[in-house]
């Protein structure tokens, strides 16, 4: 049986959890302590913390999250931000993560995906992947690869990139439409189904949820794994609980809250 | 004491903390001595079944665990800990497992995406071993986080599967020995349920 994982998104700065709009402009949305546990009793399947703490010497702050977290948490936690090598890896996954995600360095590098494969194993290794729509309209759908939070434009193609992904080593991979991140029109379905379609690996969906529906046609047409969603729980709107509820009662398999 | 036993694979802190937190006196333990001084083994693992079968070895800690095994001292395997309990795997079928429990360990069947990395729910099948204390108070289809793409053959062990392609086996339970597929340590309340069953055990076992 599959059955869809619904993922809090925790994005921390500096320690705090905030959400931005289309990658800018960020608010304060709490401890990412009190948080964690909060979707934890709300019935989340796994969580997502993602940093993106600009300066590299405050790292240290996120490691500390992150046992704190596996401390009063017992769900699956995957962990990304600022993970540039193996040892980076190990400092996540010796604090209590159990996924690591890579983005930008997989890009620069990518061996760097078989090299935490091969020393943790492929369940530890998450590509994270900054998608964007780069055909015109009426044209065939294709997306580009971006990176350094959604600066910089790469060139690689996402779905050639997210089978050499796989091929490295990849266990998961998170895919986040740019083109719907922070603005509430639900997930790029398009380029979740192209993915799905071509890798073999779980997906994980994420960018553009508004709705309790969004979820459901992740599930439904995007046919991922699971769907990731931030502002929609951080903001109170709705909790993990009546997320599933919602899936459930489209016919899609979830662990109930 | 509850030794988790620390062989450089993976997340080993989870178990340790879920143990913890739950008021057990657990600990990471390197030394074969010290391991070999506990009332209870954790034996976790992720990754592969080789390197993870070699780490063991070349920390010394396999005796610990076979040790463990002939005194009745309760040891709980997780995930690839679990399958290094059998015969050997496919995996890596240069590199032998500790052969405590009969059976090999398979890949998950074909048709099914690799790996099943998400909760599923547990069943215990009729006709199979009968559940004893680990498993008590855990009701029928409950759900459990897997990350794996191999698992143990289902035998006279078994005590719980799940459905993954088929049926898949999640739990076995042989003497002081148990397994599970699944992650305990992560599998929120009925997980942590689970190990504080085994807690529970160690504590009844306790070496005098």
């Amino acid at each position: 049986m599959q059955s869809v994982r619904v993922i809090p998104c925790l994005d921390v700065d500096d320690g705090r959890v905030v959400k931005g709009v289309r990658f800018v402009d960020l608010f304060d949305a709490g401890d990412p302590v009190e948080l964690a546990t909060r979707y934890d009793e709300q019935g989340a399947d796994e969580l997502v913390f993602l940093d993106i703490t600009a300066s590299s010497d405050r790292r240290a702050t996120m490691v500390d999250v992150v046992e704190r977290t596996a401390e009063a948490v017992f769900i699956p936690l995957t962990v990304g931000g600022g993970v540039r090598a193996v040892g980076d890896a190990r400092r996540l996954l010796r604090a209590g993560a159990d996924k690591v995600g890579v983005n930008t360095a997989a890009v620069d590098r990518p061996a760097l995906v078989a090299e935490i494969a091969e020393e943790f194993g492929r369940q530890c290794v998450v590509v994270a992947i900054d998608a964007r729509r780069c055909s015109s309209e009426g044209a065939p759908p294709r997306w580009e690869v971006f990176t350094h939070g959604g600066r910089t434009a790469t060139g690689l193609d996402v779905l050639a990139w997210a089978e050499q992904c796989v091929a490295l080593g990849a266990g998961e991979l998170l895919v986040t439409s740019m083109d719907r991140d922070g603005t509430r029109d639900g997930f790029d379905l398009e380029l979740m189904a192209a993915i799905s379609k071509r890798c073999d690996v779980p997906l994980v969906a994420s960018g553009g949820v508004g709705s309790l529906a969004h979820l459901v046609e992740g599930a439904t047409v995007g046919g991922v794994d699971a769907v990731l969603a931030a502002s929609i729980f951080h903001l109170g709107e709705f909790t993990v609980a009546e997320a599933k509820a919602a899936l459930a009662a489209a016919g899609v398999t979830v662990r109930p809250a | 004491m509850i030794a988790v036993l620390d062989y450089g694979i993976g997340n080993l802190r989870s178990a340790e903390k879920a143990l913890c937190w739950l008021g057990a006196d657990a600990k990471l333990v390197t030394d074969p001595g010290e391991a070999a001084r506990s009332d209870g083994l954790v034996l976790p693992g992720v990754g592969a079944f080789g390197p993870a079968a070699r780490a063991l070895r070349e920390r010394g800690l396999d005796e610990v665990v076979e040790e463990a095994a002939s005194t009745g001292v309760p040891l709980l395997g997780i995930c690839v800990g679990f399958q290094l309990l059998f015969e050997g795997s496919d995996e890596d079928p240069g590199e032998p497992g500790l052969g405590l429990l009969p059976g090999r360990v398979r890949p998950l069947p074909a048709g099914v995406k690799k790996p099943q990395m998400q909760w599923n729910q547990l069943h215990r099948p009729d006709g199979m071993a009968s559940a004893s204390g680990l498993w008590g108070e855990i009701p029928e289809a409950s759900w459990v986080y897997f990350v794996h793409s191999f698992a143990p053959e289902i035998t006279e062990d078994t005590v719980m599967t799940c459905e993954y392609g088929g049926p898949v086996a999640a739990a076995a339970e042989r003497g002081s020995l148990w397994g599970t597929q699944f992650h305990p340590e992560k599998s929120g309340r009925v997980g942590l349920a689970i190990l504080a069953n085994f807690v529970r055990h160690v504590e009844s076992h306790r070496r005098p």
